[in-house]
């Protein structure tokens, strides 16, 4: 369990970073660490250069306008959790994004590894790849030839594959500002705590004006290839917050979503949890849009 | 008096080491020394068919590549069928580099070393290996079937059939009012040390003699091993346990290739060589345990008692035999428990499949014997209606019957006569803890709060502290300080405290002022190793035979000296005074300098003993008979087994929609005799019980049809954090091993061995479908819930919900 051997450049700026990137072939971006450290010790990843972005100024931010909160490229999970400004702002405007965050492993692991690192890493059974998708997010990616925007739709390809190619870096994500009238929850079920989840919810509930349902959107963990919104609206839309079926909502989730079994959870298990997180995390975002709706 | 530590809850002296990183773990040594690392086999079947290190010849930083070719002499025989018993009709063992056809993943198959493990891998993965794939037996029913072969020449995949009878089953069987009859699985699970295995191995060229450090659980044994693979003289090997970062058991297993393989470099290079497993390997060239098939049939009464029990096991020993039958002997012998079993017979078939080898695992074959006992006690109180603790009780041998003899013979060849116990006491106490009588209550609780709950229990006796022997030695140096060396080895478990707590008592000195050593051949080269819960009784008992051997010989000395008579004197503190005649005394240290007549001084305390100092010229200073040096060897060895035993019980919740199981409540009642450290032994009992709860809702060794092993990782292996195990409540009971002199019991195992019987009977509570096979996961029990076939408990109709389960 020793890495093969890599070449290690620390670069001090973006464009050194980009230099090293478009200078040495299949080189990997290394923020946090927590995905990819393991890979090289088990040697399920070889990359010839490891590019360490750690030292690059002005990527550890965390910026909140009315609009959404950015994430920068290093700012670790603990930054969205800790008791700061930075991360009150941004759960105020964004609440979704921290509750998702607390979810992701354990404190250790908190501490070092990125939200956005964790995004660039793809992986299915992420809480922020599902936060990403829920909210409408993008990515920022800058290469040698600029900087651009990157929706969530066009980024994620595959498990643990992105659209990015050649020489890029993530510098953020964007996760826009949730709506008026509406709610947000967040819940998962693994087998230890801490560990990735057999499935994850995470979901959005929006009212109209009379705090009937308008707008109920969910994306799930661990329970396709590439993360996906599912509109659940039809189920319940229209009706009045208090007496909406979430169970419908839950029922209707099962059969839009396409698991797979593994060593942990069947897929016919994981279709249940959908269900079930579904009709939970209803349940208690329309709380949270009644209260917002209310003030 | 105050240095009576026996007994006493003394703070483990070795955990200021150990947690604040100042512990000398093997891969602590040889920082310079040369790093071996393996090339494995991936498949789990195959014949070697082309070795080629080409490509690795130019990696720079090799330094030598070993295959079978290379081996020679006794290393290039098949390694050792270690316990050898006349019931394992076809032992097989492997060779410490794959001979020909390797016979599961994992198996060693090239060592590659180099300046450094990095090196070492990187060559290793230019090594190309060729396989001929041949057909993969996995899992106990595919060897019973034996449509495929592990070993060409044992066709139908038995190593050994092990059979015990205590009467004639059958027709008990018949004459039995009511029969049971079932069939019920246990899975595989693993020790999982945080420390892997590890060796290091120094060759003195001019010397001519090898010292080799192993994490190992046995290190006199390794020693043995290693001088004849090596064709060395005893006297030329040392051997060393450093600090072990735990065994439980799969390091008392020995020689590992890399325990002989890695000393065979070092010779041949002339260099140090070490090599440190890491997680891996540890996972598909280690040892795993547990995974039987149960058959079992029970005849009784109508009140519930046991009147014949016939129990046919087939149990998966993984590809080879090196440690013989152990465990399935102890599944045999152990799973009657603490009851009385009129009529008993046991089979066990022990059989090949292309995995892992299966040596003990903490509980070590006494889980699985529980589980068969506890679920047909569950099953009997189920068919008559009857409470589940009271069908137990009914069954219990009582105070009055001891010694118990259950006419089995046990691990050590020795009969099964349990020495005591107080078995209705433990049930009463663990129904008192845990609350049986208001399961009822409970149960309401949480129907209340949407869940279901359920409530189970499980009873063991545990044969510990097996012979043949251990060893001690103390010594008292001028300086007062006292050395107390044992050969058996630590792995965390808090000997240095114990023994250091045993001796103090003993010769009346204050615990600081004793050094305890273990596991170490140069200090003390006779023992047999930690394992069997054995260290307390074994070499706590030797160190204390061997502290009373001091103490006689220093109130010899003191006495003369202070003019007294020895019966009238007593040590405490470390002074030698006389009984009841305050500043008639002599420090203890003054008696050791004074034990050893010298010629020469170099401090103050030694003039005392120089021959122009002492004046009696009636006798040679060393009398014959006598040895100079305050110090005494002595060994412990036991006619047979004690017998320590206790009672679990688990509550818990499900949610009746996720399928989730949550232990919420967990009782202990635990009884392994006079207890030296009350603090270590709950500790033990933690530990144990982590281990069960994990055995019983998460750990699995996911083998795939090809015998690969899916999980073998920290990631996919789910060993519980602190946030899965429950809180444990713990009562004690002290019934006295009248076998050896401190009236002690083993502690170290029992924790584990409930676990699973425990939960599952819970689980079988709370949902009220019968529960055949474990561990459970929330998958798994939801499978269960919607079979509608899954055979439903005569309780179930006291489960309150009809769980709805969507399609």
């Amino acid at each position: 369990m020793k890495p093969a051997p890599f070449r290690y450049a620390d670069p001090r700026s973006l464009e050194e970073a980009l230099d090293v990137l478009t200078a040495e072939h299949g080189a990997k971006v290394l923020a946090g660490g927590q995905s990819l450290i393991p890979l090289l010790a088990m040697r399920l990843a070889a990359p010839a250069t490891l590019v360490d972005i750690n030292r690059v100024p002005g990527l550890d931010t965390v910026e909140t306008t009315g609009d959404g909160v950015r994430v920068g490229a290093l700012v670790r999970h603990d930054g969205l959790l800790r008791d700061s400004p930075d991360a009150t702002a941004a759960a105020r405007v964004q609440p979704l994004l921290a509750r998702a965050t607390a979810n992701v492993a354990h404190p250790a692991i908190r501490n070092r590894g990125t939200t956005v690192g964790s995004i660039a890493h793809a992986d299915p059974s992420g809480e922020m790849t599902a936060v990403l998708a829920l909210t409408g997010g993008s990515v920022t990616v800058a290469t040698p030839e600029g900087r651009s925007t990157v929706g969530w739709q066009d980024l994620f390809v595959g498990p643990l594959e992105t659209s990015l190619a050649g020489p890029a870096v993530v510098v953020d994500a964007f996760f826009p500002a949730l709506p008026a009238r509406s709610g947000t929850a967040f819940a998962e079920i693994s087998r230890r705590k801490g560990d990735y989840a057999v499935c994850g919810a995470g979901v959005v509930v929006t009212l109209d004006e009379d705090r009937r349902v308008a707008a109920v959107r969910a994306s799930y963990l661990s329970v396709g290839l590439v993360p996906e919104v599912h509109d659940l609206t039809e189920a319940v839309a229209g009706k009045p917050v208090d007496g909406a079926d979430w169970a419908a909502a839950g029922a209707l989730a099962r059969t839009l979503v396409d698991p797979d079994g593994d060593i942990h959870a069947s897929a016919d298990y994981r279709r249940l949890l959908v269900g079930v997180l579904t009709e939970r995390t209803l349940a208690e975002a329309a709380a949270e849009a009644l209260e917002r709706t209310a003030a | 008096m105050t240095t009576k530590l026996f007994g006493e809850p003394v703070r483990r002296r070795e955990d200021a080491r150990l947690i604040t990183g100042k512990g000398r773990y093997l891969d602590d040594l040889g920082a310079g020394a040369l790093a071996a690392a393996f090339v494995r086999s991936p498949h789990a079947h195959a014949r070697v068919t082309d070795v080629d290190v080409e490509a690795a010849l130019d990696v720079e930083g090799l330094v030598a590549i070993y295959t079978y070719e290379d081996l020679t002499g006794p290393m290039a025989e098949p390694m050792p069928v270690l316990i050898p018993h006349p019931q394992l009709h076809a032992p097989r063992t492997g060779y410490a580099l794959a001979n020909g056809v390797v016979h599961h993943v994992g198996e060693p198959v090239v060592m590659v070393v180099a300046t450094d493990r990095y090196v070492a891998e990187d060559a290793a993965d230019r090594i190309a290996v060729s396989y001929e794939e041949l057909p993969v037996v996995v899992g106990v029913d595919a060897a019973r079937e034996a449509r495929a072969t592990v070993h060409d020449d044992v066709p139908d995949n038995v190593a050994a059939r092990h059979h015990q009878e205590t009467g004639d089953v059958e027709p008990a069987l018949a004459a039995a009012p009511h029969t049971l009859s079932f069939t019920q699985y246990i899975e595989r699970s693993a020790c999982m040390p945080l420390e892997g295995k590890g060796v290091h191995a120094r060759w003195d060229a001019d010397d001519g003699s090898l010292r080799v450090h192993s994490s190992t659980q046995a290190s006199t044994s390794v020693r043995a091993a290693i001088a004849a693979k090596l064709e060395l003289s005893l006297d030329r090997v040392e051997v060393i346990a450093p600090d072990v970062g735990g065994g439980f058991g799969v390091k008392i297993v020995h020689p590992w290739p890399e325990e002989l393989l890695v000393p065979m470099a070092a010779i041949r290079l002339g260099r140090e060589v070490k090599w440190a497993e890491d997680r891996r390997e540890h996972f598909i060239s280690s040892a795993h345990e547990r995974q039987q098939r149960q058959e079992i049939t029970v005849g009784f009464d109508d009140d519930g008692r046991i009147t014949a029990l016939d129990v046919h096991v087939w149990h998966d020993n993984g590809a080879y035999t090196p440690y013989g039958i152990i465990v399935p002997i102890i599944t045999a012998t152990q799973l009657v428990g603490p009851y009385a079993i009129p009529v008993y017979r046991v089979v066990v078939e022990s059989v090949y499949t292309n995995t892992v080898i299966v040596t003990p695992y903490r509980g070590a074959g006494r889980p699985q014997g529980c589980y068969a006992m506890e679920r047909t006690m569950d099953r009997i109180a189920d068919a008559l209606g009857l409470d589940r603790a009271e069908v137990r009780r009914r069954n219990l041998i009582t105070p009055d019957q001891f010694p118990y003899d259950h006419r089995l013979t046990f691990q050590d060849g020795r009969p099964v006569i349990y020495d005591s116990g107080d078995y209705p006491g433990l049930l009463d106490k663990l129904v008192a803890l845990v609350g049986w009588d208001e399961a009822g209550a409970l149960r309401a609780d949480a129907q209340a709060r949407g869940k279901l709950l359920g409530i189970g229990m499980a009873l063991y006796v545990e044969g510990t502290g097996p012979g043949p022997y251990e060893g001690g030695h103390v010594q008292v140096l001028g300086s007062g300080k006292v050395l107390v060396s044992t050969g058996l080895t630590s792995q965390g478990q808090g000997h240095e405290t114990v023994f250091a707590q045993i001796v103090a008592s003993e010769l009346g000195v204050p615990i600081d002022d004793v050094e305890v050593h273990t596991g170490d051949t140069r200090r003390f080269g006779y023992a047999v190793g930690t394992f069997a819960s054995r260290a307390a009784v074994m070499s706590g008992n030797a160190v204390a035979l061997a502290a009373r051997g001091v103490r006689e010989k220093a109130l010899r000395i003191a006495a003369d000296v202070l003019e007294a008579d020895p019966a009238d004197l007593e040590i405490d503190e470390g002074q030698v005074q006389v009984k009841g005649t305050p500043g008639a005394s002599i420090p203890l240290r003054t008696v050791a300098v004074l034990s050893n007549p010298l010629r020469y001084a170099f401090d103050q305390a030694a003039q005392q003993a120089t021959q122009f100092v002492t004046h009696d010229d009636s006798k040679p200073p060393v009398a014959p008979g006598d040895a100079p040096g305050l110090e005494h060897r002595d060994y412990y060895s036991p006619i047979r087994s004690t017998f320590a035993s206790g009672a679990h019980a688990a509550v818990v919740e499900i949610d009746p929609r996720t399928w989730e199981i949550d232990v919420v409540r967990y009782a202990v009642v635990h009884d392994c005799g006079n207890v030296v450290n009350p603090m270590i032994v709950e500790g033990q009992v933690q530990g144990g019980v982590a281990q069960g709860v994990g055995g019983a809702l998460y750990e699995r060794m996911a083998y795939d049809g090809d015998g690969q092993l899916q999980n073998a990782s920290f990631m996919d292996f789910l060993m519980p954090y602190a946030s899965e195990v429950p809180d444990i409540a713990i009562d004690h009971q002290e019934t006295p091993s009248p076998l050896n002199p401190l009236g002690i019991k083993g502690a170290g195992e029992a924790g584990v061995i409930p676990g699973t019987a425990a939960i599952a009977s819970a689980i079988e509570d709370a949902v009220g479908r019968r529960i055949t096979s474990m561990p459970i996961s929330p998958t798994e029990l939801y499978d269960l819930m919607r079979d509608e076939t899954a055979e439903r408990t005569a309780g179930s109709q006291q489960v309150p919900l009809q769980t709805g389960v969507p399609a």
